[in-house]
């Protein structure tokens, strides 16, 4: 039943409330502003209450079922939650691969163990979920994944290595694409997709530092390693047809995510704020022609992406390409955002020299990191040049 | 306050189905072969397909129903401009209704027999521009005591086939003032067509040095009623701009699709495809911000809200036809070089509408003050 305004009004105001009671202290510490840069174990362990609190309060996993951990109501209630978490600038709720993109695959296709086994813990954020899909060798292409897995028994065994492993130090469960059948006539055949343990022997990861200097992803290493042949999803080949409709969700394209704040979204307005007071030629940057003019570029890119938004969802007006909005969110987001942040750091004038660490740097070096940063969601689940592919053949119906 | 501001947009459902019919209509009325037959002919669109979209009701959508409108509001004009955009075809409706929309904000419920007539297909236009400058707001056009006009127009849109012109003047005390003028009260050497970039499009420099205005209009409504004839006019050509690059898209996209190149189709190149997906999202950009302007200016005079997304709307639409345009004769090669390839149809209307109310650098400039400061 479609929720009332009046419920989804009231709703509103408890969440507000709620927020505005139980929002975390500053904990003197950076926190991350996306899950790709969980660094220390003492953010971890930050995260990881603060997202167990807002599970607990009824506002994660809302339109999840009751029986796996989920609220059970409508995704209108969800998306008002996640408004304001977003509003009260909360930190965010870290356990995306699970909460994003492997929790709303099991529920859409996962049988009822694996339901019963792993939703909950997604939620609560006592299982991290990483993701094992990016191969040294193979960034962006991924049908062309080298990682073995072969069939011995009741297990299967694991052997090769991933990269970009979100959290991977820290994580449960991974998501697995592995070659079972190399001479499979595509190679996209010979994929397959696994629900696998992390806490195995032979599974070895190794922390990645970042441009920033700071950590967050790690490298994955496989030597033999046996995992439960239960715990493959689908049939055998059927690992590549998984793993795009778990891209679908990362990118933004299917609905079914739990919910929370998977990073801190910057506005446009956070900056104009922040540099109000920057001085160029004597005299405040805001009465700068050229640079007027390109923050009125950038508002008008950040206003028709919400406005974009808006309009997705009806339907008459998206009748000349209709998947060109949900397919193009990830490129659209992604590529904003970087721009924004190298706009802030140059815009600094002198200060846009600083980084984090020095006491002068601008909100504790706060734009120069995240404009570092920027490149894990333009790099990350397909750059950015693929997602142009991807949008030049599936919208346009160009030619690969 | 957030400088993204109000995110409101909707369609509704008579919209929804005047987008429909207007689609249809334009597919079916007017295909390229029409539009280029139209390009050599005086009044550059044809009577009869006028005459028709008349008797849809296409001239009274925004006018209130005593008048023989079906009181819509300007919002439910802009699927029609789309959709006019989209086949490239010309017709004095955009004029017609904006022309329309000043003279009932300039004077409520007074010019009701010119309302009557316009809605009845009477095809009115505004006389406002004297120089280059579509910012300019100091008249040199000049109404005596007796009401006759003196002084030269430009860009007079649609002039050619109008029946009413609404000259804006200056009066004796140096007011802003409105004159509605018969085109039967103009001299035929008075009126000289312009060569247009758009030869959809019909422009003519007009001598009202004598001629006896119908009526006049003055007092402070005056004023806002320009303003938001500037900002309405913004938007429907911001529709229509908009329409006309998502046809411009698509006809790069097919020929993308088709044509070969080192035995490949030149649409399997990046170097190719990738400017394509900027349009696209271009194209995107701008239904949203002209359905997001349609939505928020219903009030009269048009609020804050409006201006931004008028202006926003037109600054975003015609950088997308000018872009969209020119990228469409550079893909096709030599083809796009010539008279024959439609590519060169969208270019030149792209620099015909980036001018028409006001190009992206006035509506940014206008907006930088409206957001920063």
């Amino acid at each position: 039943m479609t929720p009332q305004p009046h419920e989804l009004d009231s709703f509103r105001k408890d969440v507000a409330a709620w927020l505005a009671e139980h929002r975390p202290a500053d904990p003197g510490f950076l926190l991350p502003q996306s899950f790709m840069e969980v660094s220390t174990d003492q953010q971890l362990d930050f995260l990881r209450e603060w997202q167990h609190k807002v599970w607990s309060a009824g506002y994660l996993g809302m339109a999840w079922p009751r029986a796996y951990g989920g609220g059970g109501v409508d995704p209108a209630f969800q998306s008002i939650a996640d408004q304001e978490m977003r509003r009260a600038g909360v930190p965010i709720c870290f356990n995306v691969i699970g909460l994003g993109w492997a929790g709303p695959l099991i529920n859409d296709i996962g049988t009822e163990e694996e339901k019963s086994k792993y939703l909950k813990g997604i939620l609560s954020a006592e299982d991290i979920w990483c993701q094992g899909f990016s191969e040294p060798d193979h960034g962006s292409d991924l049908g062309a994944a080298q990682t073995r897995a072969v069939r011995d028994g009741d297990a299967y065994v694991i052997n090769g290595s991933k990269i970009w492993t979100t959290m991977g130090n820290y994580a449960r469960y991974m998501i697995l694409l592995a070659r079972t059948n190399p001479e499979a006539p595509r190679k996209y055949d010979g994929l397959s997709f696994f629900l696998a343990p992390m806490q195995v022997p032979g599974i070895e990861t190794r922390p990645i530092r970042k441009l920033t200097g700071e950590y967050g992803f790690t490298e994955t290493f496989f030597t033999d390693a046996r995992i439960p042949q239960a715990c493959r999803m689908g049939d055998e080949g059927d690992g590549w047809k998984i793993a795009m409709k778990t891209l679908q969700y990362e990118r933004g394209a299917e609905a079914g995510a739990a919910g929370g704040l998977a990073f801190v979204r910057v506005s446009v307005d956070d900056m104009i704020d922040e540099l109000r007071d920057v001085s160029r030629d004597g005299r405040p940057m805001l009465e700068e022609p050229l640079l007027r003019d390109q923050l009125v570029g950038l508002i008008m890119e950040e206003k028709a992406m919400a406005l974009g938004d808006r309009r997705s969802a009806i339907a008459p007006l998206t009748t000349d390409y209709p998947f060109s909005l949900p397919l193009s969110n990830k490129l659209r987001w992604t590529e904003y955002s970087r721009r924004l942040r190298q706009f802030a750091v140059g815009a600094q004038g002198a200060a846009g020299s600083f980084y984090v660490g020095d006491d002068a740097a601008r909100q504790g070096g706060f734009w120069q990191r995240a404009y570092l940063n920027s490149f894990s969601a333009t790099i990350g689940g397909g750059t950015s040049q693929i997602q142009a592919n991807i949008i030049a053949e599936h919208v346009l119906g160009l030619p690969k | 306050m957030s400088v993204i501001g109000s995110t409101r947009l909707s369609l509704g459902e008579e919209q929804a189905m005047l987008l429909d019919v207007a689609r249809d209509f334009c597919r079916r009325q007017s295909p390229m072969s029409a539009v280029r037959a139209q390009l050599d002919s005086p009044l550059g669109f044809d009577n009869a397909v006028w005459r028709q979209m008349v008797d849809l009701g296409w001239t009274g959508i925004a006018l209130p129903e005593s008048v023989g409108g079906s009181a819509l509001g300007v919002a439910a004009v802009v699927p029609v401009a789309e959709a006019l955009g989209r086949a490239m075809l010309g017709t004095p409706l955009l004029a017609t209704t904006l022309a329309a929309q000043l003279l009932q904000r300039a004077a409520p419920g007074a010019q009701d027999d010119l309302l009557a007539e316009i809605a009845a297909g009477a095809v009115a236009t505004v006389a406002m521009l004297e120089n280059e400058d579509w910012g300019n707001t100091r008249y040199q056009v000049s109404l005596d005591s007796e009401n006759r006009l003196s002084g030269v127009k430009m860009l007079v849109w649609d002039a050619q086939a109008a029946d009413l012109l609404v000259v804006v003047a200056r009066d004796g005390a140096g007011e802003t003032v409105l004159a509605p003028v018969r085109r039967a009260a103009v001299a035929d050497a008075a009126l000289a067509p312009h060569t247009m970039i758009d030869e959809t499009r019909r422009a003519a420099r007009i001598d009202f040095t004598g001629v006896q205005a119908e009526a006049v209009i003055a007092g402070p409504s005056v004023l806002s009623a320009l303003r938001d004839y500037r900002l309405l006019g913004a938007l429907l050509v911001a529709a229509e701009a908009g329409g006309s690059a998502a046809s411009c898209l698509d006809t790069t996209v097919a020929y993308l699709k088709t044509r070969k190149q080192f035995g490949k189709l030149i649409g399997s190149y990046q170097a190719l495809k990738h400017p394509a997906v900027e349009i696209l999202t271009a194209v995107d950009a701008t239904r949203s911000f002209v359905y997001h302007a349609a939505s928020v200016v219903g009030e009269e005079p048009l609020a804050q809200e409006a201006e931004i997304a008028c202006r926003m709307a037109k600054a975003q639409a015609t950088e997308t036809l000018c872009h969209a345009g020119d990228r469409a004769i550079q893909f096709h090669g030599g083809m796009g070089f010539t008279y024959e390839c439609d590519a060169q149809l969208y270019l030149r209307r792209a620099q015909w509408a980036q001018q028409q109310f006001g190009d992206a650098r006035h509506h940014r400039t206008q907006l930088a003050a409206l957001l920063l400061d």
